[in-house]
């Protein structure tokens, strides 16, 4: 079932042009990564997806809520696990805030998504790289969303965090969601995406199937260098 | 905030109290510390509005004069227009909200810096003092209820009955937002209202101010951690970014809290004045509004944003007037006075300065 589906996709900025008809589709249950080089207009496309300005030309439709995990993660540092999680959303009971009730659900989701984290109750200050990232897709997923975006979600982490991040995208889509994950490291791309879209210069320039193409293919596309 | 957090505070009051003691006698007095509860009462009010705008990263530099108008617009509405002291009180506290709804809402819809837009603010309500209280530039209070705020005394019966039923209030609370409070903080909270209400009563009762004060206190500490609106304070403050991607309204959030903080600092001015029994030209001036901040600060409310609590108010509140009423006591002179003060302040700036850079290096 098709779940997001951009059509012709185009968005100019003064001189450059950031997306020249674009087309892509994200179903449910699959991950598709989105790669291209620097400036290829991947951030763009995530932010005209998710509606935050209009595109010059093309459409895109959605079936279903979307959540976007931005690049630099947007946690408030000074609340806790828990607060972070329900922020704007904050259940409440008799006009106050139900700990009890967050902490619940954050408990749960947590487990469901296989994040461990040393407390629910610790600052967000005091979490790793990781585990920071863990909580961001946590909060995305509690607005039960049908499709997730992710800006780069393993741009700033370790190996043992890349896989931990890695291994919460693919819970992701077990539980039948369709994700956009924006990425520039291929090992990632390789290991979680059932379909790479490539773009280069605002154009999609590839659509390849990593258990058919080569990460050489990839490359090639990436670069414009006849493979 | 952590026990742990308060710890530089609570040793601070402790060598305030044993250095003074030992130079005076008379400091741990129970007539003297009942003097203080009431010296400090309507600076805390004011450092507790500010701990609000203190908990966003912002800063209100016109707290001092807006009690100073405060109480100037009640003195006058109650000797010209003969209104009744509740009702003056009122009038007090709606001309603070209605300031620091328009500072709140020219610092948000024109992104001014609230440093600057106080400061601006700070002039013009001074200058709106001396034009209401007009030609004799003072007038004395005589209402039975302003004067009553700081002149009466609850005998110890009554104030044990208060005591009792603040635990309450707060096991209530506790249950209602299920966030269980365990029995030894509920202990801690008996013995630290217990020993003040033994003090007051051995010299002439709990003070009805203070009673007022740790009750405002008491219920803004409330708002910040139990609801909804102090939640997103404390997000604003810690990542505006942030709230405002988690759809909270950051502008409302923000004009919200300058209409408070002016609103309590409107309300320490009544204080001040009912202590006072007059309103003048110099009501909210002095060093009220540093030594206010400074009380928000020592307590433990940074001053980057989004950590801190209203009972940091309180708690420095009584650090900032216990040194000054120590002072005072051994006769020493302003510029003594003025250093020690600045001093401290300087010192409890540095430890949150070095707070954050330590945990922002983690
Ligand atoms: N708001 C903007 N104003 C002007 N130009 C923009 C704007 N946003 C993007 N661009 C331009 O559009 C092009 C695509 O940018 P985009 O951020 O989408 O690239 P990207 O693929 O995400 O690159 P990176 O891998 O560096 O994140 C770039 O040339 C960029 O300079
Ligand atoms: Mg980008």
């Amino acid at each position: 079932m098709t779940l997001l589906e951009v059509r012709g996709a185009a968005k100019r900025f003064g001189a450059v042009q950031a997306l020249d008809g674009v087309d892509l589709r994200v179903t449910a249950g699959e991950v598709v990564a989105l790669v291209g080089d620097n400036g290829a207009g991947k951030s763009t496309l995530v932010k005209a997806i998710a509606g935050v300005f209009p595109l010059d030309a093309g459409e895109v439709l959605r079936h279903g809520a979307l959540s976007v995990v931005w690049q630099d993660l947007a946690l408030c540092d000074n609340l806790d696990v828990v607060a972070n999680l329900f922020l704007g959303r904050e259940r409440v009971r008799h006009g106050l805030l139900d700990e009890l009730e967050m902490e619940r659900e954050a408990q749960a989701l947590l487990a469901r998504l296989g994040v461990t984290l040393p407390a629910v109750r610790a600052p967000v200050s005091a979490l790793s790289g990781g585990q920071r990232q863990s909580v961001a897709v946590a909060r995305a997923v509690l607005a039960q969303p049908k499709v997730m975006l992710l800006d780069e979600p393993t741009a700033a982490l370790g190996v043992a965090q890349t896989a931990q991040v890695l291994q919460l995208v693919a819970r992701l889509r077990s539980e039948g969601l369709g994700v956009l994950v924006v990425s520039h490291n291929l090992a990632d791309v390789f290991q979680v995406a059932d379909r790479i879209v490539v773009l280069r210069l605002g154009r999609k320039v590839a659509e390849l199937d990593p258990k058919a193409a080569s990460r050489e293919a990839v490359v090639a596309a990436i670069t414009g260098a006849t493979a | 905030m952590t026990l742990k957090e308060r710890l530089p505070v609570l040793i601070g009051l402790v060598a305030i109290a044993i250095v003074f003691q030992s130079l005076n006698a008379n400091f741990l007095s129970a007539r003297n510390l009942t003097n203080l509860g009431l010296q400090i009462a309507a600076m805390s009010l004011v450092a507790c509005g500010l701990v609000f705008v203190l908990l966003l990263g912002e800063i209100d530099l016109s707290a001092g004069a807006v009690s100073g108008l405060g109480a100037a617009v009640m003195g006058v509405v109650g000797v010209r227009f003969g209104l009744p002291g509740p009702l003056c009180a009122l009038a007090a506290l709606l001309t603070g909200a209605a300031i620091g709804l328009f500072q709140g809402v020219w610092i948000t819809r024109f992104t001014v810096p609230s440093f600057v837009v106080t400061l601006a603010g700070l002039l013009a309500w001074q200058g709106a003092q001396l034009g209401v209280l007009g030609d004799t530039g003072s007038l004395n209070l005589n209402d039975g209820f302003i004067v009553g705020l700081c002149a009466t005394f609850l005998p110890p019966l009554a104030g044990g009955a208060l005591l009792v039923a603040a635990i309450t209030g707060v096991a209530l609370t506790s249950v209602l937002s299920r966030r269980w409070v365990s029995a030894g903080r509920l202990g801690l909270l008996g013995i630290s209202g217990g020993l003040p209400l033994a003090i007051f009563s051995a010299d002439r009762g709990v003070p009805l101010a203070v009673v007022l004060v740790v009750g405002v206190v008491a219920l803004m500490d409330a708002v910040v951690r139990r609801t909804r609106f102090g939640r997103h304070v404390l997000a604003v403050g810690g990542n505006a970014e942030a709230a405002r991607r988690a759809g909270i309204s950051v502008e409302r959030v923000r004009i919200a809290v300058f209409a408070l903080g002016s609103m309590l600092a409107a309300a320490g001015g009544v204080l001040a004045a009912s202590r006072l029994l007059a309103v003048n030209q110099s009501s909210g001036g002095g060093d009220l509004l540093l030594n206010a901040i400074a009380s928000a600060v020592i307590g433990g409310t940074s001053l980057f944003g989004g950590r801190g609590s209203v009972w940091s108010a309180l708690i420095g509140a009584l650090a900032i007037g216990g040194i000054s009423n120590g002072m005072d006591l051994l006769g020493w002179a302003s510029p003594v006075k003025y250093g020690v003060t600045g001093a401290v302040l300087l010192l409890a700036v540095t430890v949150d300065a070095l707070a954050r850079s330590r945990s922002a290096a983690r």
